[in-house]
């Protein structure tokens, strides 16, 4: 028995559908055919990699990595995790990239007009390497809430977004962390795209007050689960067909 | 009651937004001194094996307009064939090579742009050889979930025509969203790949 195999199915009923009227710029954005479904090849079933040497010693802390005069305002927290795949196994050596806007609610970006201040002490990005269990830790502010042209009132949550690429194209996502609590998670229709509450629930971080660091930081725990791999227990390699 | 098979569930998608870029390329919308190179911007340097080729295009949503806030990540084979990854089992790739690259699409003309280099042919599954490809993923703002595609070239009509994957494509007519023409521009192999989203012309995703 080998982890050799292609990967499980992605089951798009957890996913967002790629048409969600409630959130208008998916409409224009949506393929309408039916996706090709295709087995995986190596072009599907290989990644790129990424060393631990590419990365700063300051890309995890988003509280010093852009600092010009001070530390960002905001409440200090910390975020960490494993990255896991579906048969729970630890993904190593996973990039993970985040963004997210600082305490106020505005992102740092040419084409970003909310009325809340830029922070000069925060640029808002950061990037870590999974360690050989599969663990990630980062530090930053609580991004704000922000409203967002869409309906006449909507507001995203706070949130951070994140980018992972695990060790197959086949892997690769991109989704966003909310914080336990917030009422706000269930008013957005960015989140309303996902029809499933416990998938929603999936990418609610827990508060851990036994990671908080007493007299500085709060600690959210997000755990990542990306596709996992089939066992081959009897090959199937569909000779002449 | 039967014994649970206790998988996990796959993290829901959720789209990159409008600022992916701060994540992806910081530097490229000026959030400056945090790492000093935007990830997957250069793909070949003086010692990659194979013919140097450019590689360009729009994503055109449905009303046929280009998107100006999307990005776009590639994922190709060496000149041989091989990928740069631990998961390859066939042999070593071209270490000058890493097969990956990543861009935004401009914020005036909606093109994105990469240098890189002709990939071989891949094997399918069963033995059978693929036509040279490169795999396209693309997500922006309105995406919800990261579309995957793959370009083929234009010059290669023995290969594409025998491509076990492109013969999957059941609306033949639908097959030449996936191949780029190859015009030159300055000398320079350059193909062009527009993806559409939506409307007539709409680009074949896959489900891999
Ligand atoms: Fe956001």
């Amino acid at each position: 028995m080998s982890d050799e195999g292609s990967f499980y199915q992605r089951d798009r009923s957890w996913h967002p559908p790629a048409f969600t009227p409630q959130y208008k710029t998916s409409i224009l954005r949506s393929p309408q055919y039916p996706l090709l479904s295709l087995g995986n090849t190596a072009s599907e079933m290989t990644g790129p990699v990424f060393g631990h040497d590419e990365i700063g010693p300051l890309d995890n802390d988003l509280i010093r990595n852009f600092a010009k005069t001070g530390d960002p305002i905001g409440q200090r927290i910390i975020v960490y995790g494993r990255v896991l795949d579906e048969n729970a196994r630890p993904v190593p050596g996973a990039l993970l990239e985040f963004w997210q806007a600082n305490a106020g609610g505005r992102y740092r970006h040419k084409k970003e007009t909310y009325l809340a201040p830029i922070d000069p002490n925060f640029g808002g990005c950061g990037r870590t390497i999974t360690d050989g269990e599969g663990r990630y830790w980062f530090r930053t502010i609580k991004p704000g809430a922000y409203p967002w042209p869409n309906g006449v009132n909507d507001w995203r949550p706070a949130h951070i977004h994140f980018s992972v690429f695990g060790h197959a194209f086949a892997q690769r996502l991109i989704t966003q962390m909310y914080f336990d609590g917030d009422p706000m998670i269930w008013q957005c229709p960015i989140v309303q795209t996902i029809p499933d509450k416990a998938a929603i629930e999936q990418l609610v971080a827990a508060l851990d007050r036994s990671v908080t660091l007493p007299m500085d930081a709060l600690a959210h725990k997000f755990d990542i689960v990306l596709r996992g791999r089939r066992s081959t227990l009897f090959e199937n390699r569909m000779e002449g067909n | 009651m039967v014994q649970s098979l206790r998988r996990l569930k796959e993290s829901p998608s959720q789209t990159a937004g409008p600022y992916v870029h701060i994540g992806a390329t910081p530097n490229w919308v000026e959030i400056t001194g945090v790492w000093k190179e935007d990830l997957g911007l250069v793909l070949v340097g003086p010692e990659t094996k194979g013919e140097r080729i450019i590689l360009k295009g729009r994503v055109f949503d449905g009303s046929g307009i280009p998107l100006k806030d999307a990005l776009v990540e590639i994922w190709q084979a060496d000149s041989d064939g091989l990928y740069n990854s631990p998961q390859e089992k066939r042999g070593k790739a071209d270490p000058h090579f890493t097969g990956w690259g990543r861009q935004p699409t401009d914020g005036t003309t909606g093109e994105y742009r990469f240098e890189t280099i002709k990939p071989g042919r891949v094997p399918y599954p069963d033995g059978r050889l693929m036509a040279p490809h490169i795999t396209f993923w693309i997500v922006a703002r309105g995406i919800n979930i990261g579309l995957h595609t793959r370009m083929y070239f234009g010059d290669e009509e023995a290969a594409n025509a025998e491509c076990p994957v492109l013969a999957r494509i059941e609306h033949k007519v639908r097959v030449p969203t996936l191949i780029a023409s190859r015009p030159e521009e300055n000398g320079m192999p350059t193909y062009t790949f527009d993806i559409h989203l939506q409307g007539e012309k709409e680009t074949v995703f896959f489900d891999i």
